[in-house]
């Protein structure tokens, strides 16, 4: 496998990709930042904290996770080959968990007795949860009214698991508005409190501290393709909401330039009807949520409602290092409309009995365009970020099927 | 010298303290933000601090997150709010003017163009909430070009990096804010304001204005003692949202009125 001339070293010590990532908040929450940046370098260079992290993952999460080669899907494609990453057998059944299990353990090594976080589809939510009951701490999740409503099952599982969650009001009521209010309350309570977010964006050293917790997943494939297939895929897929999935599985690839990186963003209806979520395809740089990146915005400067059938890729931003990956043109940005998802969805279902989320189906659904345009010998690795589990209720509406 | 710089100066010789009330432009409607800002000046304004609303303000609290969601609802735009001290400035070409708000509005403009846009509107300085010193170099250079005051935000957890970080690139006052949290909070603790004012005042070579959670002309006062200058925002929109239009007006004066005077009661002296 050919390597890159320089190896890729980013974010840079002050938490920039090229122009993008950074630390744009407001003065109150900087001593907060230098404090967690410290305390995470810590972490980073402490074999004992790699060890524990490592033991936590295999014995708690169940990993290794597999690779699967989807072969009655691949042959009635009639192209390339199509290996899918089991992300969705993790414990809760989604990549979140990487992320909230290594955050934890920075928050335990800091001393913070309390952890809240935002969500959107309630998936980060429950996996916040969930390693908040396992370490013993006290959990607020802020969640808008509008998904608490969508996402009744999500928002009960957080309650067994002993979390509190907050319906927030303000705003659309969607992802955006509750990282605003979980922003507020890390603010306030800061002394005493860590905030788990879900994702690659928000101020540095989120995005490097997210993706280095989810490249658990990239580092799995570097060791499990070639065993299975006796070399590196052609091409690595993964939907992009916040890009944290995407991160995970492109990091260990980015210096291996014949490896093709292909995120996937949201369609919703169709980039021509507006309503979608494709910051990266569709929206222009700005600052919003303690990073500059792509937005959908309006020309005026404003954040605009964004759109998809999938709850977990409905944010108007991205995380830093993809428009920088997008800019350096090292991955490329694609665009998959709700339809398309839910025929994908539907095809895993049947051909290989396996319920992909709703998000992850954005990326199944580009891989399904992609690959009758390749030869039968290529191969193409597609992180299956979640099961669908949680999405029965919208695939159920969308068939006209009652409960 | 900026119209801050001096109007401080001017505060100082006499021993008296700055009123700085915020409102956010559109608020309640785009045509009431003038006479809204010649109310706080007659309630004895020294400088005004206009918000321009942003749909995702993650550094305030709830009562001027509604502001801001009231204004754009009405059509308010960077643009707009850049309209608006124009027109106040027809009547009025003394009250330094200092626009708040968020980096994206401005950056979707382009900096440069707003920078001259809102020297021509004759803005006096800029806050920008979440551009800190170190992501806002060029940004605060381009202002201080235009002859507008960057302005910084300093918190009671700030080191005393932060300080000289503030004083590098700021310029006309810094805004200290008194409290951990968001704006409109409540709880605020003197002692620890009184602690710090003079550290940040000597380090910092700026006038100090204390702002988020001061409420009523007691809590204004005893900040005054310490503080150049007071800032009044969350409590001064209250007083817009529960005021019937043909009442706003003079309820807003009436309530700046009281802060104005028990700041004038501080017996301060020349600092």
């Amino acid at each position: 496998m050919q390597m890159a001339d320089a190896p890729y070293r980013f974010p840079d010590p002050s938490g920039h990709f090229g122009p993008y990532g950074g630390v744009f908040v407001a003065e109150t929450l900087i001593p907060a930042l230098d404090e967690l940046r410290a305390a995470y370098e810590a972490c980073r260079d402490d074999p004992a904290f790699i060890a524990e992290f490592e033991y936590e993952l295999k014995h708690y999460v169940g990993r290794p996770s597999p690779i699967y080669h989807a072969r009655r899907w691949s042959d009635l494609l009639g192209g390339a080959q199509i290996y899918l990453k089991r992300e969705d057998l993790n414990h809760t059944g989604a990549h979140k968990v990487n992320n909230c299990i290594g955050q934890a353990m920075v928050a335990r090594r800091m001393g913070k007795p309390r952890v809240i976080a935002e969500t959107g589809a309630g998936q980060h939510g429950v996996a916040t949860a969930t390693v908040a009951a396992r370490y013993g701490m006290e959990c607020v999740v802020y969640m808008g009214s509008e998904d608490v409503r969508r996402q009744a099952a999500n928002v009960y599982r957080m309650k067994l698991l002993g979390a509190t969650v907050v319906p927030v009001e303000s705003g659309s009521k969607t992802l955006k508005d509750a990282l605003n209010e979980a922003m507020r309350d890390w603010v306030t309570n800061v002394h005493n409190t860590f905030y788990i977010i879900g994702t690659v964006a928000g101020p540095h050293p989120y995005p490097l501290m997210v993706r280095d917790f989810q490249t658990v997943i990239g580092k799995e494939c570097l060791l499990q393709m070639p065993e299975m297939t006796g070399r590196q895929p052609d091409c690595v897929i993964a939907c992009v909401g916040g890009g944290s999935n995407a991160m995970g599985i492109f990091h260990p690839y980015i210096d291996m330039p014949d490896v093709r990186l292909i995120g996937v963003e949201a369609a919703g209806e169709g980039m021509e009807s507006g309503r979608h979520a494709a910051s990266l395809t569709a929206g222009k740089p700005g600052v919003l949520h303690g990073n500059r990146t792509y937005l959908l915005q309006d020309d005026d400067g404003q954040i605009i409602e964004t759109h998809s059938i999938s709850a977990g890729l409905d944010y108007p931003g991205v995380g830093p290092e993809h428009a920088w990956l997008k800019d350096s043109g090292r991955a490329e940005y694609v665009t998959v409309t709700d339809q398309e998802a839910l025929k994908a969805f539907h095809d895993l279902c049947r051909l290989e009995g396996i319920i992909p989320a709703l998000e992850s189906s954005h990326a199944l659904a580009y891989a399904a365009r992609l690959a009758p345009t390749l030869p039968k010998d290529k191969i193409l690795l597609v992180n299956l970020s979640g099961r669908g589990d949680k999405d029965m209720h919208t695939v159920a509406e969308k068939s006209g099927i009652q409960f | 010298m900026s119209k801050i710089q001096s109007t401080f100066q001017r505060l100082q010789a006499t021993g008296r303290r700055a009123l700085i009330p915020f409102i956010t432009a559109g608020d309640p409607a785009p045509e009431l933000t003038v006479p809204l800002m010649n109310a706080l000046v007659e309630g004895g304004a020294d400088i005004i601090e206009l918000g321009v609303p942003f749909s995702d303000p993650m550094a305030d609290g709830p009562t001027i997150q509604r502001a801001s969601e009231r204004a754009l609802a009405n059509g308010m735009t960077l643009r707009r709010v850049l309209d608006t001290v124009r027109e106040f400035r027809t009547g009025n070409a003394e009250t330094p003017v200092v626009l708040m708000g968020y980096a994206n509005p401005i950056e979707a403009m382009g900096v440069e163009r707003f920078v001259s846009a809102a020297r021509e509107a004759q803005i006096d300085g800029v806050l920008i909430v979440d551009y800190p010193p170190e992501e806002c170099e060029s940004f605060a250079r381009a202002a201080k070009d235009a002859g507008l005051d960057p302005i910084f935000l300093l918190a009671p957890t700030s080191t005393e990096q932060r300080f000289r970080d503030v004083a590098r690139v700021g310029s006309g006052y810094i805004y200290y804010v008194s409290l951990k949290g968001v704006t409109g909070a409540a709880t605020l603790d003197f002692d620890e304001v009184a602690a710090r004012i003079p550290q940040i005042r000597a380090q910092v070579g700026m006038p100090v204005g204390v702002g988020f959670g001061i409420r009523d002309a007691e809590s204004a006062r005893r900040i005054g003692e310490v503080a150049d200058a007071v800032v009044i925002g969350s409590r001064i929109i209250e007083e817009i949202e529960r005021s019937p239009r043909d009442r706003l007006a003079a309820n807003v004066i009436a309530f700046l009125r009281e802060i104005r005077t028990a700041l004038d009661q501080i017996e301060g002296g020349v600092r």
